[in-house]
Parts: structure tokens; sequence; C-alpha cells
């Protein structure tokens, strides 16, 4: 029988065809321009942030308790911009741990199928509304609720942001967490029923213990994610950059300082213009230490129920 | 020309430290039904895949040894593996046919050789489906896909997609173990018909299968060949202890 | 029974049920908050939704503000996101899935994606601003908007790509090999087009993100009066979002029921897009049926 097919020699040359060779390269290209992302990230910022810092002392940058830049006298201490930005997370936190972790338990362990199947698509839709809507919710409904409660309270506060942001990361705490405690084995609720358990025993002494670094590990994402979040600050928390302790007052927060600057269009290689690169880069370190500190927690709390 | 499809000598394949196919010599000839059988994990499958070069794609395979495909070896250097598979068929345990058109599986290896006659396609494709004894249950839906066949008829359209490029030797492993009975017996009678222009490898765990379908067999356990003639024989007169063991059913 | 373990007994019983209301409590709120959300907007926005809201460019005037510039400014960047981060994206997540050996540099590629994706979108934002802008001399221009965006996007379009590669069955490959393919023919002809459905929908996905995300966009196109419909990628842009946040930004009680409108309009453009990432998933999942 004669086919198109003929039976070509089994010998040639070296390796892949040239044409096939290229493509291996160009792909390769792709994978490691993700590399190269984060090199320029790092280098951008270090870039400007040198400039800064042979202006202003690393010194002062780190501890002095005023962050004035744009008035006279300059003083250039990133740490009301810090407590700004760590204070609105905090109370985020607050509110997306309980109502997250609260969330989780009852869809993994009590809710039957049809109320799953309404709130989940319910989550998504929060986890999906742009920021600045939030920040506009914050700003134009949250606050005068607050300001009738607290009669001392002024228009940009952190309460109000903190609280949106909370919301906001609801999602993240909520789906992460179910995830952890969905995987935990059926085997192990089976073995708690069986000694007698009663269900919110099994889910608080066993499903959530077990899931713990799953847990651990998606609040800690979503603070990664308040400490980096840009709209709602920059719009309901205010520009005033204060250390203080009552988070009833107006504070800034460190991405909202980079977005007052921005807006501005302020020109290039001025010092105000590397002030949003040292506060960049300042951002940049404390996520990755939130990382950080996270990525060893999950480890660590792996590595004791590890035995399972 | 030779009279032995493929022959190996002293082949050898490890995955890691697993051992897993031990200085395997053997002679297949060819136009003839060859069965590979054995317990699970003795290694057929393995030994299977270094005729067409299958275990280079396992990142921790490593083989040793020579696999001589008409005279030549299949495994020095500069050879082109593409063309090794080409001549070198296979058809899967689980049928796995690609999801498009039933016309369009047969035709794949075609394509990627660069054909591009339209009349080419329609004859080889014709030719192939009723070599695999399923051109008259497909020759109105070429089009339709090829996922919504039966098993058996998704298993009959693998063997023509390899029948396609004009292959030495069809390589089957375990074909028919995911199959009903009927289907079964279909690719059994198939079988038998190719030989006539093919030569067959197949690994079974079905030792009634390679009774009935094979002319040689051997007997594979824990990596090593442990018997090998014709299929008469190894089965009324096994040699080696262990195949009359495995054979009458101790163990496996 | 003794006292003791009826008083036991009860409390477990009351313990279980108050953590009950707890947990229902945690999930009603979160829902209630996004009803209340989602009302306040509708309640504000809804008078000001008209033709003139999505034709007129922006303006000192409520009355004749709109968000012409800001939707079109939305959608030349999403498009340009998109074209950017799909052939990079899914260049990488075949070169991670289907050739990378398992070596270090993989390893570390695949940590970094992990990592970039945890990075403030605002740092996103200074890096176009000083590498696209200043460094590469592009301008506040839609281009140096539109590769920050793909920046940032990127690691959702390498997940999403890995995973619609890692559905398409093993078989499939196997098959193509035994039949001569090299590795390109059988990643062309038999995985990418298996692929495709679940890539378009991750790219879909990112370019609602890219919709979405103002923090970027401010950094690199800071605030600026565009009255005018950009017509290349070198002009100046302006993108809902920013619009949107430019007017909650003022005093004045009418743009904020404007801010309100543009927010519902943003919201719809998102569910088109969404809808349209569902339907592709849903043709993707008919298509691999067994």
């Amino acid at each position: 029988m004669a086919y198109a097919v003929r039976r070509g020699p089994l010998r040639k040359g070296h390796g892949e065809k040239p044409s096939e060779r290229i493509i291996h390269h160009l792909l390769f290209l792709s994978a490691v321009s993700s590399i190269l992302v984060l090199f320029a990230i790092l280098a951008t910022l270090a870039y400007q942030a040198i400039e800064f810092f042979e202006e202003v002392s690393i010194v002062e940058f780190l501890t002095e308790t005023r962050w004035t830049p744009l008035f006279q006298p300059q003083y250039f201490g990133v740490l009301p911009l810090v407590a700004g930005t760590l204070w609105v997370s905090f109370i985020a936190l607050v509110v997306a741990v309980p109502i997250g972790l609260g969330s989780a338990i009852f869809l993994s362990e009590y809710s039957p199928d049809r109320v799953r199947r309404v709130i989940k698509p319910v989550l998504e839709v929060l986890a999906g509304i742009p920021t600045v809507v939030y920040g506009y919710f914050a700003l134009t409904f949250v606050t005068p609720i607050l300001m009738g409660i607290f009669p001392d309270m002024i228009v940009f506060n952190a309460l109000s942001a903190g609280l949106v942001m909370g919301i906001m990361i609801v999602p993240m705490v909520s789906s992460l967490s179910e995830d952890a405690m969905i995987a935990v084995p059926q085997l192990l609720r089976e073995g708690a029923y069986a000694l007698g358990a009663k269900r919110h025993e099994v889910a608080t002494r066993v499903v959530v213990p077990t899931a713990l670094s799953g847990i651990v590990a998606s609040i800690i994402l979503a603070m990664s994610r308040a400490v980096g979040e840009t709209m709602i600050v920059s719009i309901a928390m205010g520009s005033t950059p204060k250390l203080t302790f009552n988070p009833l007052e107006s504070m800034q927060a460190m991405t909202a300082y980079i977005t007052q600057i921005s807006l501005g269009e302020v020109p290039f290689g001025t010092l105000e213009y590397k002030t949003i690169f040292a506060v960049g880069i300042a951002l940049f370190a404390i996520v990755f230490i939130v990382n950080l500190v996270g990525y060893y927690l999950t480890k660590r709390y792996t590595e004791l129920y590890s035995g399972l | 020309m030779s009279n032995l499809a493929i022959e190996t000598k002293a082949l050898g394949v490890w995955f890691g430290k697993n051992h897993a196919v031990h200085n395997v010599t053997l002679e297949i000839p060819v136009n003839r039904i060859t069965a590979i059988i054995g317990p699970s994990g003795c290694g057929k499958s393995t030994l299977l895949r270094c005729f067409n070069r299958m275990n280079d794609l396992i990142p921790t395979a490593q083989v040793e040894g020579v696999v001589l495909l008409n005279g030549e070896n299949i495994y020095e250097r500069d050879v082109d593996v593409s063309q090794v598979r080409r001549r070198v068929g296979m058809v899967f345990q689980k049928p796995n046919p690609f999801p498009k058109s039933i016309y369009e599986n047969v035709a794949f290896g075609l394509r990627i050789e660069g054909v591009n006659s339209k009349s080419e396609f329609d004859s080889i494709v014709r030719r192939s489906l009723e070599s695999a004894a399923l051109w008259d249950e497909v020759k109105d839906r070429l089009n339709d896909s090829a996922i919504d066949l039966s098993g058996g008829q998704q298993q009959r359209l693998c063997i023509a997609r390899a029948l396609a490029v004009d292959p030495e030797v069809i390589l089957m492993d375990e074909p028919c173990s995911a199959l009903d009975p009927q289907a079964t017996a279909k690719i059994e009678q198939l079988m038998g018909e190719l030989k006539e222009s093919y030569t067959v490898v197949i690994v079974t765990h079905n030792m009634q299968q390679a009774a009935r379908v094979s002319d040689r067999t051997a007997f594979m356990y824990l990596g090593e060949l442990q018997e090998y003639g014709p299929t008469q024989q190894v089965f009324e007169n096994p040699k080696n202890e262990l195949t009359e063991r495995y054979i009458t059913g101790k163990f496996g | 029974m003794r006292t003791r373990d009826i008083v036991r007994a009860t409390r477990r019983k009351f313990a279980g049920s108050l953590l009950l209301s707890l947990f229902i409590l945690s999930t009603a709120t979160a829902m209630i908050a996004l009803a209340l959300l989602l009302v306040d907007v509708a309640n504000k926005g809804a008078p000001w939704l008209s033709w003139h809201l999505v034709t007129n460019y922006p303006s000192r005037f409520p009355k004749q503000a709109g968000l012409r510039s800001a939707l079109l400014g939305s959608i030349w960047i999403a498009g340009l996101t998109g074209a950017i981060c799909f052939p990079i994206g899914v260049g990488a997540a075949v070169y991670l899935h289907e050739y990378a050996p398992k070596n270090r540099l993989t390893s570390f590629i695949n940590l970094n994606i992990f990592n970039l994706s945890g990075v403030p979108s605002i740092v996103y934002g200074l890096l176009g601003l000083g590498l696209f802008v200043d460094l590469l001399a592009l301008g506040r221009s839609i281009i140096a908007g539109a590769l920050t965006m793909a920046l940032l996007v990127l690691p959702t379009v390498i997940v999403a790509s890995r995973e619609a590669l890692a559905a398409v069955p093993e078989g499939h490959r196997f098959g193509a090999y035994a039949l001569g393919a090299s590795q390109w023919q059988v990643v062309r002809r038999i995985v990418l087009p298996q692929a495709l459905p679940g890539i378009l929908t991750g790219t879909v996905l990112a370019m609602s993100r890219a919709i979405g995300e103002a923090a970027p966009m401010i950094a690199v196109s800071a605030l600026v009066y565009i009255t005018f419909d950009p017509t290349s990628p070198l002009d100046r842009f302006t993108v809902l979002p920013i619009q949107i946040f430019n007017w909650v930004s003022r005093p004045q009680a009418d743009f904020a029921g404007l801010a309100a409108a543009g927010i519902i309009v943003l919201l719809i453009v998102l569910l088109a897009l969404n809808a349209t990432a569902i339907l592709l998933r849903n043709k993707y999942q008919r298509r691999v049926r067994e």
C-alpha cells in the first residue's frame, strides 16, 4: 500500500529542530519575565529611595514623629503614616476575622447545600467590588452613621475606613479558611462525633485547630491586603498624618499619602516626588515582613498538626 | 531483511532508584502477535514503552541497553524520536481519542507530518478506519466528535489513528481492560487481521486473552523476563516454575 | 442523672446554640453589608443615570458632568492590558507546565509569581511611574497605564492558564506523542485548543480587575481633566474609578450622587465582563465531557 507518509530515516542531527528551539526559548523568556517584574519593582523603588535618602537621613525617616513634606518646616518621619496604616488594618482585621471565620465555620460545618449556594456567590460579589466603591460607601454611608453615634467624631477618620475595609477583606478570610476547613478529613469529625461531641464542639475543638495553618494564612493574606489598600483610606480616612492612638482622629495611611502626591502631578526629580518612593519602599517592607511572618506561622502550625 | 521486528539486548529501566526492568533480552518476530504477561507491577508496561521510547517522557526514567527496530538501535544519540514513534505505534489502556472529530483524530498523525492534500487525507482516513474495522460504523459521521463514540469504538478509532501513519509495529498496552466483552471480542478479532500487515505486541493481565490471540508469550515477574516462547508451549508446558505458578493462578 | 451532669449538659447545649447564632450572625453581617452598599448606591445614583452621564465629558457643573472620557479610557486600558498579558501570561504558563524541568530556577519562578500577587497595587503604580512614564519616557499615556496594569494582572493570567493546562487529560498528550508529535506540536494542536476557554476566562477576569483598580492608574495618569476622546495609545487618559474618586472627593452633595451613578456604570461594565467570563467557562465545561 502506498501511503503518503514515507518512512524517514531514523537518524538526524542532535536535539530539537531549530524552530522548536526558538519556541522553547520564547516561552522561557515569558516565564522569566515574572522574575524581571520583581526586580523592576525593587529597582524602581530603590533608585528613587536612594536618592531620597541622600537628602534625608534614614534615622530621621524612621524615628521622627512628624511627616510634613509639603509644609515648612519639613519633617520626614514616616511613623505617622505607618501608624495610620497599622491602625486601619488593625480595625479591619478586628472586623474581618470574626465575621470571616464565623462565616467559614457556618459554611463548612453547618449550612445545608441550598443555603451555601446562595451565600457563596454573595461573598464572591463582595470580593469583586472595586475598592473605590467601598471608599464611597465608607464616606457617604458609614461615616454619617458613626458621627451620629460619636458626637466628637470628624468626617475623616480611621474607624470608618477600618470598618469598611474589614468588610472588604471578609471574603478573603472566609473562603480561604473555608477551604482549609473543608480539607480536614471527614474521618476526624466522625471520630469526634463517635466520642459524643456535639457539632459546635467538633467545629471549634477539632476542625478549626486542624485547619489552623490555613486559617492563619488567610488572615495574613487579608492583613497584607489591608496594609496595601489605597482607595478606602484615600477617600474616607483623611490626609493629615498624625501619630496618635485615637482611631476617631484624622490620620493618613501610607498608601493614601502616595495617592495624594500622585494626584497632584508633582514634577519628576523633586524631593516631594521622591518621598512617594521612600514611603513605597517602607510599604513594600511591611508587606514583605507580614508575609514572612505568615509563612513561618503556617509552617509552625502545619508541623504541630502534621501527625495527622 | 530480518524477520525480527524488534530485538532487545540487556535492556534495563530505572525510575530513580527503582529498578523496574532488569536485563531483558527479547526477540519480537515480524507479523506475529507477541503477548507480554505477568502480575501487576512486573514491569511489562514499562518494557512495552521502551519500544517506542515513551519512557523518555518520564523525567526520572533511565534506560540502558539496546532496542533494535529492524536492525537499527533506537536509543542511539542522534535518533529522531518522532520517527521511531511513527514506525512503532501505540494504543493505550484507556482509549484516548482527541476531543476532535473522528476524521481529524485519524488525520492527526498525517497533519503533523506536513501532509496537506485533502485527497490523500480522505483516502488514508478511509483505509485506516477500514483496517480498524470501524469504517462502516462511522462513515456517515466522520465529522462528529470522537468523544461521542462508545468505548470499544473509541479504542478502534485509536487503532485507526495509529495505522494512519503506516507503522511497522503496533504496541497495545492492555487495550481491552476498559472495555466490555463484546468490544473486547471485536478487538481481539481485529488483532488477528492486523498481524498480516503489522507486528503486534500486546501487554495484558488477562491470561486467557494472551492464550487466545498470541503466537508467542513472554512472562515477566519483578522486572525480569522469566520465560519466553511459543504461546502453546508457555501455557501447556512452562519451563519455569514461576510461570507455572502464575498460569495456574497461584499468584498475581 | 446527677445535678452536675445536668448542668454540664445544659451548658453544652447553650454553648452550642450561642455559637451557632454567632456563626449565622457573622454570615448575615457580611450579606447585610453588601445589601446596604448596593441599595445605597442604587438609591443615590439612580436619579443621576441618563445618557448624558455616558456621553458628556467631566465638568465643574454636576448637571453637565459625564463619564465619557473615563469610560473610553477604561475600555482602552482593559483592551491593551488584555492584549499585552495574554501572550506573555500564556507563554509563561505553557513553559512552566509543559517544558520546565523540576529545578531550582523553576521553583524560584513559581515562588516569585506567588510573591508578586501579594504586592500592593499602588506599588505597581510606582513601578509604572518610575519605569514607563519617566525612564522609558512614555509619558502619562494609555500605553504606560496598560503596561503597568498588565504587570499587575500577569500573575492572575499565569495562574488561570496553568489551571487550564493542567485540566487537559494526560492521556491526550501521550496519544499525540505516540503518533510522533514533537513537544510544540502536542502543545499547539492538542493542549492549547482544549485549554483555550479556561485561558480566555482568566484573561477576561484579569481585564475585569484592570477596570476596577484605581491606585496604579492614579500614579500613572494623575488626576487630569480629560475632555477629549483618546485616539492613540500615547494620549493622556482617565479611567472610571479615578473619575468616581474625583467626584466622591468633592464636598457638594450633587457630586456624591454623580459618584453613585458612576459606580452603577462601573458595576454594569464589570458585570458584563464577568458574565462573559462565566459564559466562556460554561462553554469549556460542555466541550470536555467524557
